[in-house]
């Protein structure tokens, strides 16, 4: 069984083993395929239409989802490695041992956002970025420029404390868990993290940036701890509705998965937290 | 290329402006308060509107173009002057958002109160790099 592990417990072996895996996933394409995925997602996610990857009830299993075919995919390459979740938190300052030299690397240079160190820096000739947005070839973040805050956990238990999962319209306007731990009501919780990384993350582009991943494992969860905590909410909507993925309905792109389906994420990995 | 050094005034009284955040929606518009539309929106000056003739100047050194698209169809939504906006001659994918805030491919997190501060944002984010057609497609990694 996969154990999630929070990204600063990891020992300077498996940080390698991770990362290493990342640049194999790069080298071969399959990375790019997932960033394109999850951009075509991103891309066609509408207030106004469909929606299943965002702004959504389904934003949280979806992205469970995607997560577990690309620690798949990492687990094909090395079966030891599991994803690590970044707790922004605890581990909140561009000072962070996640951007070390060793591990993601940092921002180095304010002129163009370019990452100058670790092993997805451009000049390593390993992490040319071939699906963006613009004609950068190189990985790019800001790690709080321009006065961007990472949310708090005072904010993140505030969150946690909303019982009801989602509501009408089920879009970026709805009250509810899932639009406030998705961000885009109340503290801003998961955007806000995408904007203080800054660069790739900040685009639609974002899995480009390796963080995305551990941003995304730490999103993950805080679902399940907040399924923790208020253990008589359910998923909702509970029947079928107009643009959005029912309890019972199909996820796209697999189509053969629905929320039920992923509800307990304890079928599939536990978090270091829970051993 | 024809450099623009200040605003082409198309509609410049500002009565006549074409507010595209009120007229662009006919669905679901009235779903969030304007207020809490937009917290990371530039809070300079008052709110931009779109002249009905549109925007064309340049914004640190770059020509940002926003025109309207009247009678637009988005995700089989009628939506009357949906905007569409260039850097450089370059598309700059825009997305409206059900409470009328914008994002685009550039800062794809965060709203905007309307398309010519996340053009801005856009340009300021690219450095002076050029944008690229951004269409993934599929959707299966």
């Amino acid at each position: 069984m996969t154990v999630r592990k929070s990204q600063s417990k990891l020992t300077a072996e498996e940080k390698r083993a991770f990362t290493n895996a990342l640049l194999e996933l790069k080298r071969t394409g399959v990375y790019d395929r997932y960033v394109n995925a999850h951009n075509a997602f991103l891309m066609s996610d509408s207030d106004f239409g469909d929606r299943v990857g965002h702004r959504a009830p389904s934003f949280l299993p979806w992205h469970r989802r995607f997560l577990l075919d690309f620690e798949a995919a990492l687990q094909k390459v090395d079966p030891k490695v599991s994803l690590p979740y970044w707790d922004w938190t605890v581990d909140r300052t561009p000072s962070s041992s996640l951007w070390a030299a060793d591990f993601l690397g940092g921002t180095n240079r304010a002129r163009d956002g370019q990452v100058l160190d670790g092993p997805f820096a451009y000049a390593g000739g390993k992490w040319a970025i071939t699906v963006g947005v613009d004609a950068r070839t190189y990985l790019r973040r800001t790690l709080g420029a321009g006065g961007a805050q990472l949310p708090t956990k005072d904010e993140v238990n505030s969150v946690l404390a909303m019982p009801v999962y989602d509501s009408a319209p089920w879009n970026s306007t709805s009250g509810g868990f899932r639009n406030h731990l998705e961000g885009w009501r109340g503290p801003g919780l998961h955007n806000k993290v995408h904007v203080w990384v800054g660069g790739h993350m900040a685009s639609a582009a974002s899995p480009n940036d390796p963080v995305f991943w551990m941003h995304h494992a730490f999103i993950d969860m805080l679902w399940s701890e907040w399924q923790r905590r208020n253990p008589k909410s359910a998923y909702l909507p509970a029947a079928p509705t107009a643009n959005v993925v029912d309890f019972h309905g199909k996820l796209r792109p697999w189509n053969d998965v629905t929320p039920a389906d992923l509800m307990d994420h304890r079928k599939f990995y536990t978090f270091d937290t829970e051993r | 290329m024809n450099m623009i050094t200040r605003r082409r005034a198309f509609g410049i009284a500002v009565g006549a402006a074409a507010a595209v955040g009120l007229t662009a929606c006919d669905k679901g518009g009235s779903a969030a308060s304007s207020a809490s539309a937009s917290p990371n929106a530039e809070a300079s000056g008052p709110a931009l509107s779109i002249p009905t003739g549109g925007i064309d100047e340049v914004y640190e050194g770059r020509r940002i173009q926003i025109t309207l698209d009247p009678g637009a169809h988005h995700d089989g939504q009628h939506m009357p002057g949906m905007p569409n906006i260039k850097i450089d001659g370059k598309e700059l994918h825009l997305m409206r958002n059900a409470d009328n805030s914008w994002v685009t491919v550039v800062n794809h997190y965060e709203t905007f109160a309307d398309p010519i501060s996340a053009a801005k944002a856009a340009v300021r984010d690219l450095q002076g790099a050029n944008l690229l057609p951004f269409a993934p497609t599929g959707g299966t990694p």
